[in-house]
């Protein structure tokens, strides 16, 4: 279990104008301000549970997984995970915990991987047999097969993504947080890589935090989704519920034959092409069915599609509502 | 805690491997080692010449001395390679690094350690091969009797741990600085001054000498190359070797109080 109740966080960064007199100014005194990157957030992650956490570049999203980790101390509040305090405990904490750190390698860079892997398990204390059967599972569900010989140097990013989220889970982790697991992969590589964690979590009831700016991870992965900005917890609820908090409309694409249909009081033209409509209504005053008749009264259809509000847009929307 | 004896041999293994790889540096120190050394003995050759006696050391002494150090050079250089640690510190991928089970400390040490012995075992050997078969007065002594061989050895292991116990600190202290290449400059140079790395400390003047010789730095190349030369032996070796353990000893508390405030302290920004 994870808790967190009221932790804050203040970083002091140095800051001064451009320009060659401040630089020279600066080399003498410098000047700071106080960065507030966690202000007072509190939530509790249950065992098994996998949680989606977004929010803005510089919401506090990689700093609560460092606290997590213990590799920060808070200013102020607790962080609780398994009944130990991470950053009091770190060594003891570690052993139950893995991290990928999308934008940071934990791979020994010119070296074939199975060596790193090797030096993991020494690091973990793994036993041989666990070790073995680990690296096996991973090697077929990640589809490592060649890649374990080759130096990490020559890797791509797909490739080398994959190794580290192995690497992570040599130790068997009850807690996995992964932080941008899927920055700069390709299509295939991200399915691939959502599989996999979707199969951890339910297959081995791995705890899992997951930080993204991709939507879609959000929508395969996780049921819930904990929203922060500018330090603080914003939002803690299913997708669904974000969705519905945001908006209750409908968006219908139809595309038509002849004239434009006429439209009824309530559905807002959205984008108007030659033969093609979209258009925005709510499902509680006009029920879908309805919609799509009172539309073929009035034009020949030729094809309709009716969809929520992608998550992309609902995000956009959310951080606009609380002018992230 | 139980230390983890297997987790340092694998890191030993992993930083051999990786040493191995790269044949072209290997290739390079060693033709760099024999012909600096050579070029360093004839200088020293043309000096005794001048004046036979006005010098601490005898001839075959200095030339074996000179001889040992440029084989030896990077177990006993303080600013080495170590890149990854470097780069650890300033790209944040320090923070994968405390996210193990295990101390820093003890890691990067014996990481830079492992570092330095792999390089120096297939670098090493060839300069003191070479050196062994010029004619004299340009040839290495070998250590004349066992005794002395041992004092070596295990002089020269405390050297690397006291060398790589110093450079800990410059790697602490990269946690509060942001850049490396100023601290660097300044602990090179004196490192490699003080240690004997430019000329060996007997030729120092006797007052300089006085204070030099209790600074950490004496406690570093200075003794095993004095005892593989043999101008100090026995009881003095003794001393020698209890005075890199002082030093050795006094290091790596500092550097491991040093970690801990560093790593408690330590902010990881973006990403």
């Amino acid at each position: 279990m994870i808790e967190f109740s009221g932790v804050s966080k203040t970083y002091r960064v140095a800051r001064r104008q451009a320009g060659m007199g401040n630089a020279l100014k600066s080399f003498f005194s410098r000047e700071y301000t106080l960065v507030h990157a966690l202000t007072d957030v509190s939530f509790t992650i249950n065992d098994g549970e996998m949680v989606g956490y977004i929010g803005p570049n510089g919401a506090g999203k990689s700093t609560t997984i460092k606290i997590m980790c213990g590799v920060l101390t808070p200013d102020s509040g607790t962080c609780i995970i398994n009944g130990r305090i991470p950053c009091k405990e770190r060594i003891a904490h570690v052993r139950d915990i893995g991290v990928v750190f999308g934008q940071r390698s934990q791979l020994w860079w010119d070296v074939p991987v199975a060596d790193s892997f090797d030096l993991i398990r020494d690091i973990y204390r793994v036993k041989e047999n666990d070790y073995r059967k680990n690296v096996n599972d991973l090697t077929e569900l990640l589809d490592l097969g060649e890649i374990l010989q080759t130096p990490v140097r020559n890797l791509s990013l797909g490739q080398r993504m994959r190794c580290e989220i192995a690497a992570s889970l040599l130790h068997n982790p009850k807690v996995l947080f992964l932080d941008e697991p899927t920055i700069g992969l390709d299509a295939v590589s991200k399915i691939a890589v959502r599989k996999f964690i979707q199969r951890l979590n339910t297959e081995k009831g791995t705890t899992i935090l997951l930080t993204t700016h991709d939507m879609q991870d959000i929508e395969a992965l996780t049921q819930r989704v904990l929203l922060i900005g500018r330090g603080k917890v914003l939002v803690d609820g299913t997708l669904a519920g974000l969705k519905k908090h945001i908006t209750s409309r409908k968006t219908m694409t139809i595309e038509y034959r002849g004239q434009p249909p006429a439209l009824w009081e309530g559905m807002l033209p959205v984008q108007s092409d030659d033969g093609r409509l979209v258009i925005s209504f709510d499902p509680s005053e006009i029920p879908v069915s309805q919609a799509i008749t009172r539309l073929a009264q009035t034009t020949e259809l030729v094809d309709v599609s009716v969809s929520d509000i992608s998550t992309e847009e609902m995000v956009a929307k959310l951080y606009k509502e609380y002018s992230l | 805690m139980k230390v983890n004896v297997k987790m340092y041999l694998s890191l030993f293994r992993i930083r051999f491997h990786r040493n191995l790889q790269y044949r072209a540096v290997v290739l390079g120190a060693i033709i760099k080692g024999f012909f600096w050394s050579l070029m360093e003995v004839l200088g020293y050759i043309a000096l005794y010449h001048a004046n036979l006696t006005g010098f601490p050391m005898e001839l075959s002494q200095t030339v074996s001395y000179v001889w040992a150090h440029q084989s030896f050079i990077v177990l006993f250089t303080v600013v080495f390679a170590d890149g990854e640690i470097y780069s650890s510190i300033r790209s944040g991928t320090v923070a994968y690094e405390l996210v193990r089970p295990s101390k820093l400390y003890g890691r990067w040490f014996c990481q830079s350690a492992s570092n330095r012995l792999s390089f120096a075992l297939v670098n090493c050997l060839p300069v003191l091969l070479l050196g062994l078969l010029l004619p004299k007065p340009y040839s290495l002594t070998l250590p004349s009797s066992q005794a002395q061989l041992i004092l070596f050895t295990v002089s020269a292991l405390l050297a690397l741990c006291v060398t790589v116990a110093f450079a800990m600190l410059m790697y602490i202290s990269l946690f509060y600085l942001v850049s490396q290449r100023g601290i660097q400059m300044m602990v090179r140079v004196t490192t490699i001054f003080f240690s004997g790395g430019i000329i060996p400390l007997p030729f120092f003047p006797d007052p300089v000498l006085r204070i030099v010789q209790w600074l950490p730095f004496a406690a570093m190349q200075n003794m095993p190359l004095q005892i593989f030369c043999g101008s100090i032996m026995g009881t003095v070796a003794a001393k020698g070797i209890c005075f890199q353990i002082f030093w050795l000893t006094i290091l790596v508390l500092t550097g491991r109080a040093a970690m801990e405030q560093a790593t408690k302290k330590v902010i990881i920004n973006g990403g």
